[in-house]
């Protein structure tokens, strides 16, 4: 069995075009796991939501950039349920969106009809496919046609909205809900509905990633956000401890993460190029996301006192 | 200012743990009022002025601030009126913003937030101003993390930003205790100046006697949720430690004072 780089190469833009779909769901994550400090486990469900709002919409003729709206919105909705259990209901964050996500498989088989739905390129006009992608690498179409493009302008618009909100004073204020609750209720910031709007800004960005990537493999699947709070989160931590030393801007920061989710698809590709048994894919996802959250928590823990270690970890 | 009437909250209501921090305590302060408050652990200091904040709702009772009823509001719709720091350095400010970010959180309390900047350039140049008054050098901090500074300087700040945009009410809730002795002293010198510059109706809990003995107009020592003392003007300038130990233990008829008050 021998290995040929050249096969390796040849997938590295599949494995971008990938990762920056995959990129605008860890946004999503970015924005609850980082700055809502909540760990939601909603997107599981959410990203399937956009797929399934996204192609049956562009199935009965409606055309891409409203399903894509739709699908955003679908996203706000699925936050906002997120949202209303954990604040309205007092349930812990990690189970409110095990709930969402829970009935949101039943819901995403409802909106699909069916456990997957597909639409063919051949049959619709879709924003981004697998298929345009080939056919730039072929010559057969010019590059603005290429995924990576497309995707790329989408992830360079998302980050500079983002960017704007979360400097206006009512983004400001979530940021302050996710990092210090009672500071931010003693500045008079409801943090109740801070929290619900955080919650619907991450998974109208996760349901949009999953209708990009339905439009790009050509099919939406009831399974296609299983673990995905895995990949966002491998992407947030392969940007954080990349790229955040040097990036302490927000919107680089949030193009880190981007480039975190990259990485990971990167990677996996080569992975896969090692002929690696695909079975053992979340599994390994798994072990090397657990490794790297256990890292700050470790270097914490065995690294002796030391005075430089005044200003704590809580300010990054 | 303040209008407390026969404040009741109690904790583990109905269970073996039940605990009345706050005993049916009524408490009415006037404008430009600055009120110490002492008292031993679980005396009430801290529930009181939590209830006041709107952190705990209180089970029985009316809190009127400034002629509006707050009883009933939630914290974030109590903090128009209310200026706090806390115990603990790391609660009054948000470790992984910068400087000015926190500030111009506080300089909004009690606004709409909406979709303008969240700070502005000529906001910067205010707070410059206002962190050169503190004499502590964060004026040429302006974006650091606030988590890179010390206990005392992120207090400093919390007090800043309690007081900036003028409360009806300022709640302190012994924000100093947490501190070196040194920075203490510094921390309690900028409150006083603040407070008497901007003639704040001021709450400032301490354990520290000769604190509450030497600042403010007025002082009240809490007892198993009861105000049992309460000294004012001439009265309280004449105080001593000794004097005041044993008004308490003639209200309370024991001599727990001493352990309880000093060691508290």
């Amino acid at each position: 069995m021998t290995l040929n780089p050249l096969d390796l190469i040849a997938q590295m833009p599949g494995a971008l075009a990938q990762g920056l779909i995959w990129g605008i769901m860890a946004i999503g994550v970015y924005i609850t796991y980082k700055i809502l400090n909540i760990a939601d486990l909603t997107v599981d469900g959410s990203l399937c939501t956009g797929g399934a709002v996204c192609v049956v919409m562009i199935m009965n003729g409606y055309g891409v950039t409203l399903s894509l709206v739709a699908a955003f919105a679908a996203g706000l909705i699925t936050g906002l349920a997120t949202g209303i259990f954990h604040v309205f209901f007092g349930i812990s964050a990690i189970l409110a969106g095990i709930l969402t996500q829970l009935a949101l498989w039943s819901v995403n088989l409802v909106i699909m009809g069916r456990a997957n739905q597909s639409i063919n390129v051949n049959n619709y006009d879709l924003l981004v496919s697998l298929r345009y992608l080939q056919e730039v690498m072929k010559g057969a179409r010019p590059f603005y046609w290429s995924p990576i493009f497309v995707v790329g302008i989408f992830v360079l618009i998302i980050v500079a909205v983002l960017y704007w909100f979360f400097g206006t004073e009512l983004g400001s204020s979530v940021r302050a809900t996710g990092a210090n609750a009672n500071m931010a209720r003693a500045q008079g910031i409801n943090t109740d509905s801070n929290k619900i709007l955080g919650l619907m800004l991450s998974n109208g960005m996760v349901a949009l990633s999953g209708a990009l990537l339905t439009q790009y493999q050509g099919f939406a699947d009831i399974n296609m956000g299983r673990g995905a709070i895995v990949i966002g989160l491998a992407a947030v931590i392969i940007g954080e401890i990349l790229f955040f030393k040097f990036f302490k801007n927000f919107a680089l920061r949030m193009l880190s993460v981007v480039l975190g989710a990259v990485i990971y698809f990167v990677v996996i590709q080569t992975v896969l190029w090692l002929n690696f048994d695909s079975n053992y894919l979340k599994l390994f996802s798994a072990l090397v996301v657990a490794i790297f959250l256990a890292v700050p928590y470790w270097k914490k823990k065995f690294t002796p006192f030391s005075p430089k270690r005044k200003g704590d970890a809580d300010c990054a | 200012m303040l209008d407390i009437q026969k404040i009741t909250k109690i904790f583990n209501i109905n269970t073996v743990n039940e605990n009345v921090a706050l005993n049916g305590l009524s408490l009415t302060l006037n404008d430009g009022d600055f009120v110490t408050v002492i008292g031993g652990n679980g005396s009430g200091k801290s529930t009181m002025l939590n209830v006041i904040a709107g952190v705990y709702t209180a089970e029985d009772g009316k809190i009127i601030i400034d002629g509006t009823d707050v009883t009933g509001l939630p914290e974030h719709k109590r903090a128009p009126f209310i200026g706090r720091v806390f115990q603990d350095p790391m609660m009054g400010t948000a470790a992984s913003m910068e400087i000015e970010e926190n500030l111009a959180l506080a300089m909004r309390r009690g606004q709409r937030r909406g979709l303008g900047w969240g700070i502005t350039q000529t906001e910067r140049k205010k707070y410059f101003g206002l962190l050169k008054e503190l004499g502590l050098g964060l004026e040429e901090r302006l974006t650091s993390k606030v988590g890179l500074l010390s206990g005392g300087q992120r207090q400093a700040i919390t007090l800043l930003m309690a007081t900036m945009k003028k409360p009806k009410l300022l709640l302190l809730d012994e924000h100093t205790a947490a501190l070196d002795p040194k920075t203490a002293a510094k921390v309690l010198e900028l409150t006083e100046e603040i407070v008497s510059r901007d003639k704040l109706t001021t709450l400032m809990v301490t354990h520290n006697m000769k604190d509450a003995i030497a600042h403010g107009n007025r002082l009240i020592m809490l007892y198993k949720g009861r105000i049992v003392i309460d000294v004012e003007g001439e009265a309280k300038s004449k105080l001593t430690v000794e004097k005041l130990l044993k008004m308490f233990s003639d209200v309370s008829g024991s001599d727990e004072a001493d352990d309880k008050l000093l060691l508290s």
